[in-house]
């Protein structure tokens, strides 16, 4: 087994999220890689475009299917600006998957806050994905997105169909909004109080910009969250994603390994000091 | 070797008189190794191919100090009468530069994937010391013994024959004894020999060791012999001035994150990476992508990189460690502090190489002490 070695993978559908986001679906050409490919929501893939390279991309499709792999990306590089650009049928190298994931199977029977920042948070897509489709099996879901300003904020039909849904909620933030905005206009933790959350009855996943995650952290085990009921996925430079390049490191932690879900106070001690 | 109960028995030393060290370098010829050691290059003592024993450094010791190196004529015929060169036994295991794989695209589009893996010839290694057998131990435990296996290294490490010599002359810098990586070797070789004026009391560490050494036909060391390698050893111990606590500083380093030291000592600091290369411990590398000219095919690379380096903590459009106070830090609370949660020990075995090997002459030692102050 060579752990490096990527498989070949085909696009099998692409959607155009917006300008700098799209979804690739994929499936591994390969019936036996296929066959042993097992993921959990929030794991992530190495995805290799010829001739540029490698990037981790969070899995967003349900793990239901395990054969169509569904990666959001968002541009940021030569290589994701590369992977935006494929077509279906086009073929890129796909390890994985790796890392670990969120804690549904504690979550379960609970309810699910999910708190997130920033453009697209791929790894918190998967929780509500997967929440979603086994709806009977969680409390109530909460979905609280912060945004900078109001254009950026994606999905705004998905918004609109999970709030649709029952014991589904949906409040949005952004610093800056626009005309007919019809969210709230500051920051993400001013919503928090319209979630009316149940603390020992909930299970927090976070993921987008640390100081955002910060605030939500102390916002939240102020109102009594206990703090190994919140989960943050990180993010970190990463390149081998097996824990030997060394990258990923934060603190004593390989991001890639023990991460890039974390409970909290795995990450408390260092969480908010710069340089780490 | 075995006795009825199974344990192995304590095999007493033998002698291998310094003129017959060439029928060692045969017989591990023969035994299809190709011999590398230690030989005095451009000033330096650096490993390289091994024909001959009269190849070894005999007579050359080295002088090193913080950022300071160069060796010197010393009395006496001894070959191994110094301490340590630049490399450690790191880059011939993990490779500064190597492909790892290549991608080639089919006429149909598709992708193939190919891996590069080395050819691995048996390599014997003569000279190694104490502080980089405790260092290839952890880089076992690195890229061997976790989750994934790198067949890189793996492949290399399986051909390795490995000939310890006991320090008898620590350098300036060497702090092994605090750190208990040496000066003794004491597990991870086939044979650990001690130089005495005449020859070598030899020691043997693994099976295959054993029936090289019978081949010898050597006489047992005699009691005398032994006890002289073992005063010998006591005193390069003793003779080590500087020193680093084995125990965790975790605790003590980062309690110690706004310390005033951190900006002092980036201000001496170069953020040049000379300490993580020649650091036999360090193991970040870079994963890079070279595309051949016409596209086709594109070579999947690694080499080695350093958390001093800009783009080690870089992610789009972020470095979180964007200057070398934050960097050194990075190093130092790695290397004393996580190292204990990541392997169980510290990431320093105390051979002193990023000391004398700092243009600037940083000392580890004295900036660990001064940072955790009385809890070192
Ligand atoms: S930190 Fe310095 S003294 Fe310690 S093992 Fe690395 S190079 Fe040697
Ligand atoms: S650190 Fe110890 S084992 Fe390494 S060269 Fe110095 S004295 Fe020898
Ligand atoms: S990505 Fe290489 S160690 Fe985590």
């Amino acid at each position: 087994m060579n752990p490096y070695l990527p498989y070949e993978a085909e696009v099998v559908e692409r959607v155009q999220e917006s300008k700098s986001i799209v979804t690739l679906h994929l499936r591994l050409t390969d019936a036996a890689a296929r066959s042993t490919y097992h993921f959990a929501p929030g794991q992530f893939n190495m995805v290799y475009l010829h001739g540029a390279g490698e990037v981790p991309i969070s899995i967003v499709s349900d793990p239901h299917d395990e054969t169509i792999l569904g990666h959001t990306i968002r541009i940021v590089g030569r290589v994701t600006g590369g992977l935006a650009k494929l077509q279906p049928g086009d073929r890129v190298g796909l390890r994985g998957p790796y890392g670990r994931g969120w804690p549904l199977q504690e979550a379960l029977g609970h309810d699910v806050l999910v708190v997130t920042g920033g453009l697209g948070c791929a790894p918190v897509v998967a929780v509500i994905n997967y929440v979603i489709l086994r709806r009977t099996f969680f409390g109530k879901l909460t979905i609280i997105q912060g945004v900078k300003h109001s254009d950026d904020l994606i999905w705004r039909e998905r918004y609109t169909y999970w709030r649709s849904l029952p014991n589904t909620q949906v409040l949005i933030a952004a610093d800056h909004g626009g005309p007919l905005w019809p969210w709230h206009v500051g920051l993400v933790t001013e919503v928090f109080d319209d979630a009316r959350i149940v603390p020992e009855r909930t299970f927090v996943m976070m993921c987008g910009p640390e100081g955002m995650m910060h605030a939500g952290v102390k916002n939240l085990t102020g109102r009594g969250v206990a703090e190994d009921h919140i989960y943050l996925s990180m993010e970190r430079n990463m390149q081998c994603a097996v824990g030997h390049c060394g990258h990923c490191q934060y603190g004593p932690d390989f991001v890639c390994r023990q991460g890039p879900v974390f409970a909290y106070p795995k990450l408390k001690a260092l969480f908010g000091v710069k340089g780490f | 070797m075995n006795d009825p109960e199974g344990k192995p028995l304590e095999e007493a030393p033998l002698f291998l008189p310094a003129s017959r060290l060439q029928h060692l370098l045969d017989a591990l010829v023969r035994a299809g190794f190709r011999c590398i050691g230690p030989r005095l290059r451009d000033g330096a003592i650096v490993y390289g191919v091994l024909d001959r024993a009269t190849e070894l450094p005999a007579g050359v010791t080295d002088i090193q100090a913080p950022g300071s190196y160069r060796v010197g004529r010393t009395e006496g015929p001894r070959m191994f009468a110094w301490a340590n060169g630049p490399q450690a036994l790191k880059p011939l295991l993990f490779s500064p530069h190597e492909d790892l794989w290549h991608a080639e695209r089919r006429l149909d589009g598709g992708l193939e994937f190919i891996p590069d893996l080395p050819n691995a010839d048996p390599l014997a290694v003569i000279g190694v010391r104490a502080c980089d057998l405790a260092a290839l131990a952890l880089h076992d435990q690195h890229f061997l013994h976790g989750a994934y296996a790198d067949p890189y290294y793996a492949r290399r490490r399986s051909e390795l024959f490995l000939v310890a010599v006991n320090c008898s002359h620590p350098a300036a810098t060497c702090f092994c004894a605090s750190t208990g990586d040496g000066p003794c070797a004491t597990c991870g070789f086939d044979i650990a020999l001690d130089e005495l004026d005449d020859g070598f009391v030899a020691t043997c560490g693994s099976e295959r060791a054993h029936a090289l050494l019978a081949g010898l036909d050597l006489a047992p060391a005699t009691p005398e012999q032994v006890s002289e390698a073992r005063r010998q050893s006591e005193q390069a111990a003793q003779a080590q001035t500087r020193h680093l606590p084995s125990r965790n500083l975790r605790e003590a380093l980062f309690a110690n994150l706004e310390n005033p030291r951190w900006a002092e000592v980036a201000e001496r600091c170069l953020s040049c990476g000379n300490c993580t290369s020649v650091c036999p411990t360090c193991f970040c590398h870079r994963e890079q992508e070279q595309p051949s000219l016409d596209g086709s095919s594109s070579a999947h690379t690694r080499e080695w990189n350093s958390c001093f380096a800009r783009d080690h903590s870089y992610i789009h459009g972020l470095t979180f460690r964007p200057d070398t106070r934050t960097r050194y830090r990075q190093w130092l609370t790695h290397k004393l502090g996580g190292w204990h949660d990541q392997f169980g020990r510290s990431g320093c075995v105390g051979c002193g190489r990023c000391i004398t090997w700092c243009p600037v002459g940083i000392d580890i030692t004295e900036e660990a002490m001064a940072i955790c102050g009385s809890r070192t």
